[in-house]
């Protein structure tokens, strides 16, 4: 499955990129199955992506959940908690 | 609705006045102005640089609008948010609510401002004498945003 991921503010500094296309494995299919294969790209990803740690992620620039389904083509965006206003 | 992200400045003045001028129905116009402050958690703040993700920050956005126009009897909104690099006294942020009287369009201002703090995807970064850093999210925040859920 393709998917185009970002990346925003601290995240995207940690990771040394703002955007990327992924093609992912079949059995990634919700948002929670992205989160572990991307855990397993290095230590920075673990670190960052590690359950408890305040990230929030949006699937086609809506705010998602773990059970969020994932789809040919989405646009899944990985980003801090925000600072706004 | 007017919602705007943009770099460049604003006029508070011209923007109250497109609220209400030759719109004899509007009694009352609230607006709030967010703006750079010199200090923040008792460091000294130079510039203060705004990111934003574009697309989802518009529609988060209007999303926050049209949830303030059903709980409030509403007769415009103006929201106007700036990204890029700003400096102390620089102006953020502007929320401008028009209603026929006063309660709906404070009520609903503050409503704009506490979930576009917490809803609207914008990250701030902040340079001190000490060199760079992200702004770290408040709970404070997340709390002014609650108060607005029913119990």
């Amino acid at each position: 499955m393709k998917l185009r991921l970002l990346y925003f503010a601290r995240l995207r500094e940690r990771f040394g990129l703002g955007s990327e296309h992924l093609d992912v494995p079949d059995n990634v299919r919700d948002l929670d199955g992205l989160l572990a294969w991307l855990r397993q790209r290095g230590p920075v990803w673990a670190e960052e992506l590690a359950e408890g740690r305040p990230y929030r992620v949006a699937v086609n620039q809506d705010m998602a959940g773990p059970d969020t389904p994932l789809g040919e083509g989405d646009e899944v965006a990985i980003f801090p908690p925000v600072t706004g206003g | 609705m007017k919602i705007s992200v943009q770099s460049g400045p604003f006029d508070l003045n011209e923007e109250v006045a497109a609220l209400y001028v030759g719109r004899p129905a509007v009694g009352a116009v609230a607006s709030f102005l967010g703006l750079v402050r010199d200090v923040n958690e008792g460091d000294g703040v130079n510039t203060l640089t705004l990111e934003h993700y574009p697309g989802m920050t518009e529609k988060a956005l209007t999303a926050i609008v049209e949830e303030a126009q059903q709980r409030w009897s509403l007769l415009g909104t103006t929201v106007i948010h700036r990204i890029g690099t700003l400096h102390p006294t620089d102006p953020i942020v502007l929320v401008a609510v028009a209603a026929a009287h006063r309660g709906e369009a404070f009520a609903a201002c503050e409503f704009i401002m506490d979930y576009l703090k917490t809803r609207a995807p914008f990250w701030k970064k902040e340079t001190t004498p000490d060199g760079e850093r992200w702004v770290d999210a408040r709970v404070s925040d997340d709390k002014a945003a609650g108060r607005w859920q029913a119990d």
